[in-house]
């Protein structure tokens, strides 16, 4: 079980337990989260559950794979550093407390 | 007090169309109708992970059943309407029940098509993926050494054909075309996937037409071919393409070509009725289209939405699809209709590559082979109106991220 933050652009946020194995970006949807779909259903065909991970939690959220990296370039807010989708992350007791940014398309 | 919006068909365009509504904070009630037991569900994992048995059914689920009710969205589950009554703004369930709408949303879907009863389409072991049910009725019979036959040579078969040789299955696939995929793609991706799957043990047979399935004491035991020829086969999946379910809209007196024809905000001939997915047609460069994806799925459902709020939006979404066989990810952007010639883009390994295709000199579309670069940066290429050279496309020199910025 991992306490998830998601924090949106006009301040508001949402926490959630997440259980163990769930990916984020379906966590982010049963906990109805805005601006995140997940169309393809976690399978890295429509970049549609980008997030800016908080800085600090970065480098444990896990490596970036070449398809990701190459998906990060289909967002419809533009990548930064600390930009993953969603779906890529999976929740683990490491993550607990984990904080997540989200981007709002115009 | 206002009538709800009512919709017919808890899929994935339903789905879709109740996020936007959602968060577009539009008060107006909404009522939810679905044949099956469970709340709108991913279709394209059944033929592969659900089917593998790697993924659970409620992470098929693509917002779970307690989400609706938070939501204030009324569920009818189990429930089939039976007729539509556009002259009194209501419909009727099977259950005897009338239901009032404001707005009605058509979200009926497709049906895979069957094999005819005269040529063993009704025995025991004879099946179509579509539904959670279907793979809980059938998974249990794929087991090692069993014999599966397929019948049709497109994404629903090549997908069932790769689990069931990860399960150990003995898998023959009959292609009536001569060539695999041949409706959907190009030559060059019919061989890639002839040859994935001739390598990963399926024995692919095209230009080979069934005539009829045999039975033994009342049990599937095998096929035979036009030709004559006699193939065991302990299972059959029949994958040979899906029609709209449009008999509700065409009793009700609705325009129908092969779906429900809507307009650019997928509205139907009567004003008060929308339809949206796999049941809709519409009209793109002056041809009539029926598309069976969840991208056309939720960009049509989430447009309704968003036109049933008031916003000023039109259907121009880009077609993308995907599928997963073996280590294989294919994506596609674009459609493909109408191209009259392709060019090959080599990958960065012997199995990846992809396929652009051209009306002349306009790019339409990409089949991309563990190749995502040309799909992100190919999609952009597209969506921008950038029509690159067939040999600008060809040469792995090439820097797609810079062709796709426009320099």
């Amino acid at each position: 079980m991992a306490t998830i933050t998601w924090k949106m652009e006009d301040g508001s946020e949402i926490t959630a337990d997440v259980k163990n194995g769930l990916n984020l970006m379906e966590a982010a949807t049963a906990n109805n989260v805005p601006h995140i779909e997940g169309e393809c259903g976690g399978c890295l065909s429509c970049a549609t559950c980008h997030v800016f991970v908080d800085p600090q939690w970065f480098a444990k959220t896990g490596e970036i794979d070449d398809i990701e990296d190459t998906m990060l370039e289909m967002t419809d807010v533009e990548r930064e550093d600390n930009s993953r989708l969603s779906c890529q992350i999976i929740a683990s007791e490491e993550l607990d407390g984990l904080i997540l940014n989200v981007p709002e398309p115009e | 007090m206002t009538s709800p919006i009512v919709i017919v068909g808890a899929g994935q365009a339903a789905a879709s169309f109740i996020s936007r509504h959602v968060a577009l904070a539009n008060p107006q009630p909404v009522v939810l109708i679905g044949e099956e037991s469970h709340p709108p569900y991913q279709r394209p994992p059944l033929s592969k992970k659900y089917l593998l048995g790697q993924l659970e059914r409620e992470r098929l689920f693509i917002r779970p059943l307690e989400w609706y009710a938070e939501q204030n969205i009324s569920l009818h589950l189990d429930t089939r309407v039976e007729a539509i009554q556009p002259q009194h703004h209501s419909l009727k369930t099977a259950n005897g029940e009338t239901i009032d709408y404001d707005k009605l949303l058509l979200c009926t879907g497709s049906s895979a098509r069957r094999l005819p009863a005269a040529v063993g389409g009704s025995l025991d072991g004879v099946f179509t993926l579509r539904s959670i049910a279907d793979i809980d009725q059938h998974s249990p019979e794929f087991q090692s050494g069993r014999k599966l036959l397929i019948v049709g040579g497109g994404y629903i078969g090549l997908e069932a054909a790769a689990v069931a040789r990860q399960l150990g299955l003995e898998v023959t696939l009959l292609e009536m075309a001569d060539r695999i995929l041949q409706r959907v793609a190009s030559a060059a991706t019919s061989d890639y996937f002839r040859a994935l799957h001739q390598q990963h043990g399926v024995e692919v047979r095209e230009s080979t037409q069934l005539a009829r399935l045999l039975e033994k004491d009342g049990k599937l035991c095998g096929a035979e071919l036009e030709s004559g020829e006699v193939i065991d086969a302990d299972l059959v999946l029949v994958g040979i393409g899906g029609s709209a379910n449009i008999e509700l809209a065409q009793a009700a007196g609705l325009d129908c070509d092969n779906g429900i024809r809507v307009n650019e905000v997928c509205q139907t001939s009567d004003p008060d009725i929308y339809a949206a997915g796999d049941c809709s047609c519409f009209e793109r460069n002056g041809q009539s289209m029926r598309l069976e994806s969840v991208q056309n799925a939720a960009d049509q459902g989430d447009l309704v939405a968003r036109h049933l709020a008031g916003e000023d939006v039109r259907y121009t979404a880009l077609p993308w699809f995907w599928s997963d066989q073996y280590d294989c990810k294919l994506q596609i952007v674009g459609l493909n209709q109408g191209h009259n010639h392709s060019v090959i883009r080599p990958g960065a390994s012997a199995s990846s590559r992809s396929i652009w295709y051209y009306r002349d000199d306009e790019l339409l579309a990409i089949d991309a082979m563990n190749e995502p670069k040309s799909y992100a940066f190919g999609r952009k290429i597209i969506e921008a109106g950038i029509n690159p050279t067939p040999q600008q496309v060809a040469d792995p020199a090439t820097d797609l991220k810079t062709l796709a910025l426009g320099r």
